[in-house]
């Protein structure tokens, strides 16, 4: 299905994000990073991952059941996502109203190389995720549909899953802090106003 | 309410309620699980809570990265697992050296003292390298009596110095599990 008319992934993470509001976001490692800190900069409360590939949703789990009167949003690739991919069942059965995953589906691990992922050949994240028990799902493959994403994202009652289905393009390396530690203490001094 | 630990059957160990009552003091709020028999009393009593937000999870590598969800929200957590599950959380851990998070793990032992299931040894034998490899520091209780004290305080180094923190309850502590014998 190489079309012409794919989305490019800055693009609809711009839609998304920007305005960011007040949302507490966890981001997978990987381009979503990149895609995150072009979108908002390095935000405090925007948690940046470099490693432990397969941990972001487990990790926006905790973060939403911690804080519920907050909307916690976990942004990730499909390549990211996969790794953990049962966590799906897990955030499904616990059922955070407050808990958004929004997948960049790019079908590819764009970090090391472009290798396809198993989405290229027909894996589909968001029928999983409904399986898993997410309450609503959405696969968005064109701009006109960003608007009614980023509603679902705030405000629908969660958990709720986003796929982004986005052009495989390479796109040049982001500058960014990956001090973990430092990510950490100013997300929770953001928050909580302590470290 | 009824207290959680009424749930407990009356010929259940002490220890398991010396954990939850330790639990409950040092303020664990989100209590993730893979199950394991000799957790099954605690985790009885962490559902019967409804103080506390219970998770179970599909594999344990989840749990580490829900309890560093949970602390960037501001709420202490706790994972418990068996030993085999400790595999399964060894690159997930790098989190918590990477970005100094607290961490706290009851680690009930398995492939330890008098196993019969083969199969469990070779990771009921590694499980403290593993963890030590790992950065975690790593307390094992030998004795029903001290359960409840070294959690205690292994909660207070995990969230008071900010350490991540294994606590291993060995088989001489849970009794070894018993098997059907074939011939």
């Amino acid at each position: 299905m190489a079309g012409t008319q794919m989305m490019h992934r800055r693009d609809a993470v711009r839609a998304l994000f920007d305005p960011r509001g007040d949302v507490l976001v966890v981001v997978g490692l990987g381009t979503s990073v990149g895609d995150m800190v072009t979108t908002n900069g390095e935000h405090p409360l925007n948690f940046c991952m470099a490693g432990a590939m397969g941990g972001a949703c487990a990790m926006g789990l905790g973060l939403a059941l911690a804080q519920p009167e907050k909307r916690a949003v976990v942004i990730t690739g499909d390549g990211e996502l996969l790794m953990g991919l049962s966590s799906l069942a897990t955030i499904g059965a616990k059922r955070p109203a407050n808990f958004a995953l929004v997948v960049t589906d790019n079908e590819r691990y764009s970090e090391t190389g472009g290798q396809r992922t198993v989405t290229a050949d027909g894996v589909d994240i968001a029928t999983m995720a409904k399986g898993a028990g997410f309450r609503d799902t959405m696969v968005v493959r064109e701009e006109g549909q960003l608007a009614a994403a980023r509603k679902m994202m705030r405000e629908a009652p969660g958990p709720v899953c986003i796929v982004l289905k986005v052009d495989p393009e390479n796109l040049p390396a982001v500058a960014r802090t990956r001090d973990g530690a430092w990510g950490k203490n100013r997300f929770r001094e953001a928050l909580l106003g302590k470290i | 309410m009824t207290s959680p630990t009424s749930v407990l059957p009356p010929d259940a160990p002490a220890w398991p309620a010396d954990i939850y009552r330790t639990l409950r003091e040092r303020d664990i709020k989100q209590v993730s699980y893979v199950p394991d028999a000799g957790h099954k009393h605690l985790i009885n009593m962490c559902h019967a809570d409804n103080q506390m937000k219970v998770v179970t999870l599909t594999t344990e590598e989840e749990g580490v990265a829900l309890a560093c969800g949970a602390w960037l929200g501001g709420e202490r957590s706790v994972l418990l697992m068996q030993s085999s599950g400790v595999g399964n959380c060894i690159n997930m851990m790098s989190m918590l050296k990477t970005c100094q998070f607290p961490f706290l793990t009851l680690v009930t032992m398995r492939g330890d003292f008098g196993e019969g299931n083969p199969w469990q040894v070779p990771m009921g034998q590694a499980t403290k390298a593993v963890l030590e490899a790992m950065g975690l520091i790593v307390y094992k209780v030998e004795r029903p009596e001290d359960v409840g004290p070294t959690v205690d305080m292994a909660a207070q180094i995990a969230y008071d110095s900010q350490q991540p923190v294994a606590v291993l309850i060995g088989q001489k502590v849970i009794g070894a599990k018993k098997f059907v014998k074939k011939g």
